[in-house]
């Protein structure tokens, strides 16, 4: 098992590396100069010249790519060409945005996914059934920019419970925190105040982000318990006089790899980010940023972003791996 | 005391109560934070080295420059300098500084911060020339040079004569920075925790998030009445003025046309509107055939129809424009007549200029929103069914943005959606930077229709010579628009209104003529 994960972390390296080859083209295919974009219209050609001189955008190709590569190894992604900050650093406050949002998010998608699926599947053909598979119907269809609207127009105007956007409240000062995991950190620390607003922050975005991956949960879950619950060994621990309701409990630990992978593959995206969701409610985490990196044509920040999702999205995988031989003991790896 | 006595004495006392109890609720309160809503965050937090609208917001506050905009006008009064006076031949500035002014982290201003500050962005080997100082080369490149000539005087020397330069002083660029905590910090230090004179100090920046300022008590003129100002960031235009109803922000910016109404139809909040100083135009490129040509040109300007485009793609939130000057702006000629929507003239000028069957061009258009045009594809789909009327085949054409800022700089286009937005409230900085011919060097051109007019040079330099007279340089402007109207290089086809929302409780929020967000007078109700 050490071996085994040992040998995947080492398959990161070709993969990371061949990524950042491809996006590090891409982004120099992408028309529009960074410079111009950044100095917009009220600029001379001298200062835009300069410009282009200190972001290095007048070098060779092969040149940039080659400085870049051993930047990398150092764990230095460089500077935002537009912020001037370090790329690690502005990382270092999304990436735990990213994180906080993406696990409230699935947490709520497994447990209403997860047992809406169960609910569907032991009461199958029946009204709870029917109620079950429209919910995920609708969230499956449900665009995130409308869900989010109407979401903020209920609890934050209508019933004005809770905070139309932002991480926390603009009365309490982030600063006395030393991370940007705000949820976590404050409930480590005890810090009530900050992780009341933190909670109330996170609601309405992790509801709007998770709704597409509960409705995929609920359906999974739901076709796979189905699955097993078919299977002849199911059927003759019914002939020997079993519960339906013990078989149930049984079946659901069998049905649970695919689930499994379900939840490995959504947990992965939302790590990528979720432009809308974080755009709704003016959430600072990695896709915003993303896109905007595009949209600037910020190639540090770019390429800092994607690589570390793509790293994020290999462990998300190897852990899902992983928890298959906890589930079933056939596995071994 | 009778009950009749007892009944007028109880109304006076009313009467009293309630008149005094309202001249105190107009009363300007003390504390209070102010939360307020935009779309996105400051870049930096260096004066000299932003060219973002978000990250000027922010420096409006907390620096300050020698001298500073009037409340509501683009007129300048004395700021970080009380007096100066300009040599005979317009070259020479003297400056006499105010004396007792703190920066915010307890040090002095000097003469020093002033020379600091100008000298770091002229001088290339400067150990603190760290940036792109874009707007330097733009505005301030007449500067010869910054001396001290003791603790609170300075004396600036331009290389020429040029009046506008006391209202670039008024503008971010020039606002002074703190020797002291520049050299402390380093410039990379102070991009993310400045240090200034202004009314609030700054405090603290969640990158993506929000940036915090507090009063700054120590201010040398009248103090700010907010304890505190959040600038929360918040994408997305519904969103914000959601979080405005839904009491998380007090003021928002960047009111887009389809979420005014939601503001001015709710009773709990106020619509607050500004003529905006900027503009929007059509250039054709005076480079290209047929556009060379007078006629072509005012044939074009007749066939537009500004008033369908404004209703049509600006849902009524802008001005028809007939002058490249915004009407807000000193210098306005509203006696120039618009050529008018007028078809049949059009195509009979199109005639005589040797054009009877019309011609076919390409008109190019921004394929993002801009805060003069918000949606470029739409004025061009119009203009472009207006041209059809008279007989002109026009091709849309649109590139990213800073591939259309490189080409048309570059005169690659025939005609091209562009605008502008004033820095400092000079109309120099429109005629001169948008029409002059010095201004069609290709590859940086301001002047996108590649109009080179003599008799408009010659009156903008006149009127960038003419010191001390604003009167006089009025009328030179007015002259200018004169001439612009009658060769007609653009069609002027719109002046945007910048529109914010805020809560009823925030009170003395003015936007300025400039669209910057100064907030020293901003109070809230407590």
């Amino acid at each position: 098992m050490f071996r085994y994960i040992i040998k995947r972390l080492l398959y990161i390296i070709p993969v990371l590396l061949i990524m950042s080859f491809l996006i590090f083209g891409m982004v120099n295919l992408i028309p529009g100069d960074p410079a111009q974009i950044m100095l917009g219209q009220h600029v001379t050609e001298e200062a835009l010249e300069a410009a282009r001189e200190r972001m290095g955008l007048n070098d060779p190709f092969m040149i940039r790519y080659g400085r870049f590569l051993t930047d990398i190894v150092q764990l230095d992604f460089g500077e935002s060409l537009i912020s001037k900050r370090p790329v690690t650093t502005v990382l270092s406050e999304k990436l735990p945005a990213t994180i906080e949002l993406t696990t409230f998010a699935m947490i709520y998608a497994l447990i209403v996914g997860g047992l809406a699926g169960v609910i569907s599947a032991w009461k199958q053909n029946t009204i709870f059934d029917y109620i079950s598979i429209t919910i995920a119907l609708f969230g499956i269809s449900m665009p995130i920019y409308w869900l989010g609207f109407m979401l903020i127009l209920f609890f934050a105007v209508f019933l004005n419970i809770l905070p139309t956007a932002g991480r926390l409240a603009a009365e309490i000062d982030p600063s006395v925190l030393k991370t940007n995991f705000f949820l976590i950190e404050s409930l480590i620390t005890g810090k009530w105040e900050i992780f009341r607003s933190a909670v109330k922050h996170i609601i309405l975005p992790g509801i709007a982000l998770g709704t597409i991956p509960m409705a995929i949960i609920a359906r999974m879950t739901r076709s796979s318990l189905l699955d097993v619950l078919r299977q002849d060994y199911m059927r003759t621990a019914r002939a020997k006089g079993l519960k339906f309701r013990d078989v149930f409990i049984h079946a659901i630990k069998n049905a649970a790899i695919p689930i499994t992978t379900v939840f490995g593959m959504q947990f992965g995206r939302l790590m990528a980010g979720a432009v809308l969701t974080e755009t709704v409610f003016a959430w600072p985490g990695m896709g915003k940023w993303l896109l905007d990196g595009i949209l600037q044509r910020d190639f540090p920040v770019v390429i800092g972003a994607t690589l570390t999702v793509a790293f994020l999205f290999v462990i998300v995988n190897l852990l899902t791996d992983l928890t298959y031989s906890l589930l079933d003991p056939r596995i071994k790896y | 005391m009778s009950r009749r006595s007892l009944l007028v004495l109880g109304l006076v006392l009313a009467l009293t109560v309630g008149l005094f109890g309202n001249a105190l609720a107009q009363e300007p309160q003390k504390g209070g934070t102010l939360v307020f809503g935009r779309g996105s965050d400051a870049v930096r937090l260096d004066p000299a080295d932003v060219t973002d609208g978000e990250s000027v917001k922010v420096i409006t506050n907390v620096f300050e420059g020698l001298v500073k905009y009037k409340e509501g006008s683009t007129e300048v009064k004395p700021a970080l300098a009380t007096q100066w006076r300009v040599s005979d031949d317009g070259k020479v500035w003297e400056f006499k500084l105010r004396e007792g002014v703190k920066f915010h982290d307890g040090s002095d201003f000097t003469a020093d911060d002033v020379v600091f500050t100008f000298r770091r962005q002229m001088n290339e080997d400067h150990p603190y020339h760290k940036g792109d100082f874009a707007y330097w080369g733009y505005m301030y490149s007449m500067v010869e040079s910054v001396e001290k000539i003791n603790e609170y005087q300075v004396k600036i020397t331009l290389s020429k004569p040029y009046a506008p330069f006391i209202y670039n002083l008024a503008t971010f660029p020039s606002y002074i920075v703190s020797e002291e905590a520049m050299k402390e910090k380093g410039v990379e230090g102070f991009r993310t925790d400045p240090v200034g004179t202004g009314p609030f100090e700054f405090t603290n920046w969640e990158h993506g998030s929000t940036i915090t300022l507090e009063r700054f008590e120590n201010y040398w003129g009248d103090n700010a009445y907010l304890d505190k100002v959040v600038f929360s960031v918040v994408p997305e235009n519904t969103t914000r003025v959601m979080g405005l109803k839904g009491d998380d922000l007090d003021l928002i910016d960047g009111l887009g046309p389809q979420n005014i109404d939601s503001v001015r139809s709710d009773d709990n909040l106020k619509l607050l509107t500004q003529p905006g100083m900027n503009v929007g135009y059509l250039a054709m490129n005076n480079l290209k055939e047929p556009f060379d040509n007078k006629l072509v040109r005012r044939a074009i300007n007749l066939a537009v129809d500004k008033e369908a485009i404004i209703e049509g793609a600006y849902k009524g939130t802008a001005e028809p424009a007939k002058n490249p000057l915004p009407p807000t702006l000193w210098g306005y000629n509203d006696e120039v007549e618009d050529y008018g929507h007028n078809p049949e003239k059009a195509k009979e000028l199109l005639e005589k200029a040797g054009y009877p069957d019309g011609f076919s061009a390409e008109l190019w258009y921004m394929s993002n929103p801009r805060p003069y045009m918000p949606n470029g594809k739409k004025v061009a789909q119009a203009v472009q069914s207006n041209l059809k009327e008279v007989g002109v085949d026009i091709e849309l054409v649109t590139y990213d943005w800073g591939t259309y800022l490189e080409k048309t700089e570059n005169a690659e286009h025939d005609m091209a959606l562009l605008g502008w937005i004033g820095d400092n409230g000079d109309p120099d900085n429109f005629i001169y930077v948008l029409l002059d011919k010095d201004n069609t060097k290709k590859g940086s051109a301001g002047n996108i229709a590649f109009y080179r007019s003599d008799e408009l040079h010659n009156i903008l330099v006149q009127a960038q010579q003419t010191m001390g007279n604003r009167d006089q340089r009025a009328g030179l402007y007015k002259a200018a628009q004169h001439v612009i109207h009658e060769d007609a290089p653009w069609v002027p086809l719109s002046h945007v209104t910048k529109a914010m929302g805020s809560a009823q409780d925030v009170n003395g929020f003015v936007i300025h003529p400039t669209g910057g967000v100064y907030l020293q007078n901003t109070w809230i109700e407590q």
